[in-house]
């Protein structure tokens, strides 16, 4: 098995709030995050795709195809965008790190041939990020 | 919307990073002095010296639906903060850390003892601890569980 990550990077704004809570509690469980104007990031999505290369191209797939499936997946719904208000699978969520790769692994799931997506990372910042893994596998480095 | 039985919800991870600087020597008492300074070489001064040491943990966990955090921030840095950083952190790993008067302070061993103290963070499960000695050099541990990295 070989594992091919290709990396994109994009720019959002986001806010923590859960309208099911007080503004108080809010500005206690969120802090800053739950500034009414938002705040953005510079994202850095890291996709793994597992496979065997192909006998005859020498490739696990086809990583222009796979740019182009980035492209229109995750740079046009989510690039320069504010997550809560303009990307309707998070609405009615809170925009997390955790829950925006959980978001990018169902949009890129479907896209690519059964069993091939391995990890989808999505750094938020240098320090923080999120990992998703198909459903019961744990994580590899 | 996906469907759920053809592409179940994945597992998620939360990965943070924190940075320590600490000093350390590597020096077996059950090794000679000449052993040790074969097998450490220049890490086995004995006056000792230093890294900047980055520490990335991940945990796993449900997804508070109230929340979206499989773990709060801020908990989790108070955690890591409390356990981790302010005991090592501008320290000597093996004069004022009391698990490296018996082991080696390695940084295969630092990576086991920080990974003892995380695991006992109560609202989230740690998967895996990686600890970079230097920007070349990183060693990881995630328990002793079959399918784990090595």
């Amino acid at each position: 098995m070989v594992y091919v990550t290709r990396k994109i990077e994009f720019s959002a704004s986001h806010r923590y709030h859960n309208p099911a809570l007080s503004p108080e509690d809010n500005r206690r469980l969120f802090g800053k995050c739950n500034n009414p104007h938002g705040h953005g990031h510079n994202y850095t999505l890291e996709v793994t795709i597992a496979g065997e290369p192909d006998p005859v191209t020498g490739m696990v797939l086809d990583l222009k195809e796979l740019k182009q499936i980035l492209e229109r997946e995750i740079m046009e719904r989510m690039d320069h965008r504010f997550l809560n208000y303009e990307v309707a699978e998070l609405a009615g969520q809170i925009p997390t790190c955790e829950n925006v790769a959980r978001v990018i692994w169902n949009l890129l799931q479907p896209k690519i041939p059964q069993g091939g997506l391995y990890r989808v990372r999505l750094y938020e910042s240098a320090d923080l990020f999120a990992d998703c893994y198909g459903n019961g596998a744990r994580g590899r480095a | 919307m996906t469907d759920e039985t053809l592409y179940p919800e994945p597992f998620v991870q939360l990965g943070r990073r924190y940075h320590f600087a600490a000093s350390h020597r590597l020096h077996s008492p059950q090794l000679s002095a000449a052993d040790n300074f074969r097998i450490y070489g220049k890490c086995n001064n004995p006056y000792g010296h230093g890294h900047n040491y980055t520490v990335e943990v991940r945990f796993s966990g449900a997804i508070d639906p109230a929340t979206g955090m499989i773990a709060n921030l801020a908990d989790l840095d108070a955690f890591v903060d409390e356990h981790v950083l302010s005991p090592f952190d501008h320290r000597s790993l093996q004069e004022e850390v009391p698990a490296f008067q018996e082991a080696v302070p390695t940084t295969e061993n630092l990576c086991v003892e920080i990974f003892k103290r995380l695991r006992l963070f109560p609202t989230a499960k740690l998967e895996a601890v990686r600890v970079e000695e230097t920007s070349n050099n990183s060693f990881e541990y995630a328990g002793n569980e079959q399918g784990m990295t090595p």
